[in-house]
């Protein structure tokens, strides 16, 4: 079963090529000065083509998609990624951003037209498409909280508030954006201490940055209050999308009182996350952050979409032109085949899936927050468990032998021993089941032959890696043996 | 098993201070609580550090711990065999220190003595 | 109605049942009631895969890709090998998670791995991490890098850089709260060496390009031993297919090399998504932002690949990270990948010729029109400057109803064309015949 499979580099041999190109039809020229020349040969594997092909179609196989199996990985949304959406992203592979912006209505209608369908999914005024990433969005909507109050000549304001479940991009992309970070201490049941927030606010306050179901999946139940005390303070509300597939068409950020957010198209609607990226992360806020959205701006005029860069007081770019548009393509795709009862009926279905799990679980794992919870559920091992030395990660590779991809783990940071089950709505009642069962056999095995879950996984092509040595001599690089 | 030739910090730091330099590093309780150390961000030599400033960072595969410094002053020497071997760390806690600091000023206040530091050891079990 | 949820309206009410709940409103029970949204979301009604093709399709013919192509300017039309979409296809690949379980994402380490040294052996650096959006954050990210490492608030960057990635890094300094200050070009299109030393001392570091924006190839060797005489750093942004024909950052000394791979492989796909690419010396590793790949064995001693050094991360090290990068962009990675071991060594420097020699006719051919100056003397690789009599905007207008993308409209009223190696003298020759016509039109 296990063996170790080698590089593309390892498989070259000199003189091996699998390109071609046409023969040059115009005379060759002698252009780079010499000190500029690049003499050597390159160090790339030369391959013949069927050896190439087979190589990463074996790599891939050593992979796990959602194609592949259940992915319940919590706070990432692992949906379904409909196929329909990477045919049509296709589609407008050969537009060069820099067209003429005549050329390009098709493609700018599309942004134009995604940015008011996510307006009105979040309850806000506006949307920018530029942001690549989550993380990317954060920092983003960051910029403008920070644009909105030096405009106001509110030059103190220079915290944001954290709570302590917060994902870890929250604190980072803050300080980025050139802010302190204040973090909070969370309520018992993972909300926020309304307490220790309104002792956190003050004239320093630049605003709070907030998941809405928590990251413990929670409703946020005091979100009226919580906005009520940051206005209050002068500060605003910066929502984190990450968990925007619980709520869709339920409630909206915008309507909560949040000012400013992102959304995570590559969890909530279905955009495929590619091992990793691209993602793309959509800002939206409220009017009074519009002036400082990032340029170009999209703007209809007379039936045509415009590209304005004539905003005095932008916060600049954040990227490249206009975001990861092949993404922008799927979620828009997404939204139109599903329509606002298509989006709720996802939404609900999600928390139905985690409520169901929960509900089965219960018993068998310990559930720190025993109440209803919204589009994935926290559960850890038991006492008697972890008297057996068996701990979140022997539960996730034991797991992995049985075909599933494990939950988050180990987050949020505030619950000891955190497994964070996300099943979305794209699972059958079947599969819930199966992995119920498959939840049911590792408790078991567990508390009866706690060694054979320290033993997994078996049935992978790699044992347990050693991360130490990884981290204390890290090798990040293929080089030739001497 | 804690050393009474240093005083120690509610962090888990060790600081012994010897002719006005101060030899800093970190307990045997902290090593163990960061599990294997894969890397020591060592401060530069002749860098100023005041009190409270975190003059190292030790990390383990899953954690980033940043030191905050109980004195002020330049740094005059570094541990440089962590460079290459950060495990020393977790061998021989109280054997290696991380950086000498020559001393302008102590937060006294913050430091404990063998015996109150066990004594907090005792309260955190 | 289409729907993604497999479950029957029966399945969900015994779902329901399990739990203990009469409905589905009964999930929602948290929410205060006067937030709800008590409507339907007001959106185009739902549509059949059929509709939804068409529709796409619709838009698709709103917009005029034109037929031949002389623009580039930060997003490059180059030949990608069909076996690049095709294995980039593999679900496997695509609808997969940033492999935070390695026993069950061997297949995307190693990939990520292999990226990196591709990126390294392209590069002439020691190490490279996962990607980041786009050469404009890695620009942005390098700022980062160099203030931190050179502890100085004064970071330079050459006005020969694209100006989408200057006017990010402006965006992403005033938060940082560091200095931005420009280096000049000269009359020759290259960075002026006076006023680049002039601006050195108390710098972190230097941002340069190369090729530049306006094609120019500067004189690598002269910038890095200038910076390097005042100790800062060397960042090097580079267009990753030039490195077949022009000297590699790490061999002029770069001590950190970024820039933009979507020239290696992957489509234009109307501004992304694309790739970052950042790599720098050994010593520099843990500045690094972003995920890294790296080998190292299992409990049985064989080769296993793992995300290492992630104690510099935002999952961990939360407000004191050196960044908050998350997602990367790892599918166009694989996409990069796959195309620099098609091209391999011989294919890399075939295509960067091939550029130069295209670059090269398409500008002696454009000069000899009546009218038309080539801006710079300078070497360049596969864009240029040119200065025309007529109007540019005039010019582009004309060749856009003859299916023509002629250069890029530059602000100050230049043009900057690109050849790549999908021009074909007979496209260069037609063009030409065009534009030789629409400038004795308007003389008339």
């Amino acid at each position: 079963m296990r063996e170790s499979y080698k590089l593309i580099f390892e498989r070259s041999r000199e003189g091996r090529r699998s390109y071609d190109l046409p023969a040059l039809d115009v005379p060759a020229v002698d252009a780079i000065p010499a000190n500029m020349k690049n003499e050597s040969k390159l160090d790339l594997p030369e391959v013949g083509e069927v050896d190439l092909v087979r190589h990463y179609t074996n790599l891939s196989r050593r992979n796990f998609g959602v194609d592949n199996g259940f992915y319940p990985l919590g706070s990432c949304t692992m949906k379904y990624n409909p196929k329909i959406n990477e045919e049509v992203a296709s589609m407008s592979e050969n537009m060069h951003p820099l067209l003429d912006e005549d050329m390009a209505q098709g493609s700018l209608r599309l942004m134009y037209d995604l940015e008011g369908y996510l307006s009105e999914i979040c309850g806000m005024d506006a949307f920018t498409l530029q942001p690549a990433a989550g993380a990317h969005g954060e920092l983003t909507g960051l910029m403008l909280i920070r644009a909105y109050h030096e405009k106001r000549g509110d030059m103190e304001r220079k915290t944001i508030i954290v709570p302590d479940a917060a994902h870890g991009t929250n604190p980072a992309s803050a300080v980025m954006a050139g802010f302190k970070v204040k973090e909070i201490k969370s309520a018992p049941d993972g909300g926020v201490d309304l307490d220790a927030l309104r002792e956190a606010v003050g004239p320093d306050t630049a605003g709070l940055m907030l998941t809405n179901p928590s990251t413990l999946g929670l409703f946020e139940r005091n979100i009226k209050e919580i906005a009520a005390i940051v206005h209050e303070a002068g500060g605003l509300l910066y929502y984190d999308g990450a968990n925007l597939n619980a709520i869709m068409g339920i409630v909206r950020p915008g309507d909560m009182g949040f000012d400013v957010m992102h959304i995570n198209l590559h969890k909530t609607f279905s955009t495929p996350h590619g091992g990793g990226g691209p993602g793309s992360g959509p800002v939206g806020f409220k009017k009074h952050l519009e002036p400082f959205m990032p340029v170009p701006v999209l703007v209809e005029r007379e039936g045509m979409i415009e590209m304005d860069y004539d905003r005095p007081d932008t916060i600049g770019k954040v990227k490249n032109f206009y975001g990861n548009f092949g993404v922008i393509v799927r979620a828009y795709a997404y939204i139109r085949s599903l329509g606002g009862a298509g989006l709720k009926e996802a939404s609900m279905n999600a928390v139905l899936n985690a409520n169901y799990i929960k509900n089965a679980l219960r018993g068998v794992f310990a559930i720190p927050h025993d109440r209803i919870c919204m589009h994935e559920c926290i559960v850890t091992p038991t006492e008697e468990m972890m008297e057996k030395g068996v701990h979140t990660t022997d539960i996730a590779k034991a797991l992995i032998d049985r075909g599933y991809h494990p939950p988050t783990i180990y987050f949020p940071l505030i619950v000891h021993e955190a497994m964070m089950i996300e099943p979305t709505e794209s699972e059958s009642r079947e599969t819930l089941d199966e992995f119920i069962e498959a939840m049911k056999d590792i408790a078991n095995e567990a508390l009866t032959n706690p060694e054979s879950v320290h033993a997994c996984p078996k049935n992978t092509p790699i044992g347990r890696p050693d991360e130490t040595t990884a981290a204390r001599k890290p090798i990040v690089r293929y080089t030739k043996p001497e | 098993m804690i050393p009474n030739d240093r005083k120690y910090t509610r962090e888990h730091d060790w600081v012994k201070i010897e002719d006005g330099v101060a030899i800093l590093g970190i307990t045997d309780h902290a090593q163990e609580a960061l599990g294997d150390i894969v890397y020591v961000e060592l401060p530069d030599v002749d860098s100023e550090i005041a009190i409270g400033d975190s003059y190292t960072t030790v990390e383990s595969v899953k954690a980033a711990s940043p030191v905050d410094s109980p004195v002020a002053g330049k740094v005059i020497e570094v541990n440089e065999a962590l460079d290459e071997q950060p495990e020393l760390l977790n061998e021989d806690a109280y054997g290696q220190f991380i950086a000498k600091i020559e001393v302008t000023e102590v937060n006294e206040d913050a430091l404990l003595t063998a015996e109150e530091y066990e004594q907090l050891l005792a309260e955190e079990e | 109605m289409k729907s993604y949820v497999p479950n029957t309206l029966k399945e969900r009410r015994e779902m329901l049942e399990a739990i203990g709940l009469k409905s589905m409103d009964e999930l929602f029970s948290d929410i205060p009631a006067d937030l709800r949204l008590n409507r339907e979301l007001d959106l185009p009604a739902p549509m059949s895969e059929i509709e939804l093709r068409d529709l796409m399709i619709g838009y698709i013919l709103q917009n005029d890709e034109g037929g031949l192509l002389f623009r580039g300017a930060g997003a490059y039309r180059h030949y990608i090998p069909s076996v690049v979409p095709q294995l980039a296809a593999r679900s496997e690949f695509y609808t997969a998670y940033t492999p935070y379980q390695a026993e069950m994402s061997q297949g995307m380490l190693q990939s990520i791995f292999e990226w990196q040294t591709v990126i390294c052996n392209l590069t002439g650096m020691e190490a490279s991490n996962a990607s980041v959006y786009d050469g404009a954050t890695a620009a942005s990210e390098a700022i980062l890098m160099m203030r931190d490492s050179k502890r100085k608030n004064k970071v330079l960057y050459s006005a020969g850089l694209n100006p989408d990635v200057i006017c990010t890094i402006k965006t992403y300094a005033h938060c940082y709260g560091i200095e931005l200050v420009e280096v000049p070009l000269n009359k020759d299109g290259i960075t002026d060496m006076d006023a680049l030393k002039a601006k050195l001392p108390e710098s972190a570091g230097f941002i340069a390009a190369q090729p530049n924006y306006f094609g120019c190839i500067e004189n690598m060797d002269a910038i890095a031993e200038t910076v390097h005489e005042a100790k800062a750093l060397l960042v090097s942004y580079v267009n990753p297919i030039s490195l077949g024909a022009i000297k590699r950052p790490g061999d002029y000394g770069a001590d950190i090399a970024i820039g933009d791979a979507q020239p290696m492989g992957l489509p234009l796909n109307f501004g992304g998504p694309y790739v970052g690419f950042m790599a720098t010396s050994g010593k520099l590793i843990r500045n690094l932002p972003g995920r890294i790949a790296g080998e190292t064995t299992d409990a049985e001693g064989g080769r296993a690949f793992v995300l290492t050094l992630q104690a510099r991360e935002q999952h961990i090290r939360r407000d004191k990270a050196s960044s908050n990068i998350c997602s990367n962009q790892m599918l166009c990675a694989i996409m990069s990948t796959i195309y620099a071991c098609t091209m391999g060594p011989e294919g890399m420097r075939e295509v960067a010729e091939q550029n130069i020699a295209k670059a090269h006719y398409l500008a002696s051919e454009l000069c000899k029109i009546k009218g038309i100056k080539l801006r710079y003397e300078t070497p360049f690789f596969n864009e240029f400057v040119i200065d025309t009599e007529i109007p540019a905007e005039q010019i582009n207008e004309a060749l856009k109803d003859m299916c023509i993308v002629g250069g890029l409209v530059l602000e100050d009223g230049g043009m900057l064309w690109c050849a790549t190696e999908m021009n074909t003298k007979e496209d260069i020759d037609f063009l030409v015949d065009m534009l030789k016509n629409i400038v004795e039109g308007a003389e008339e």
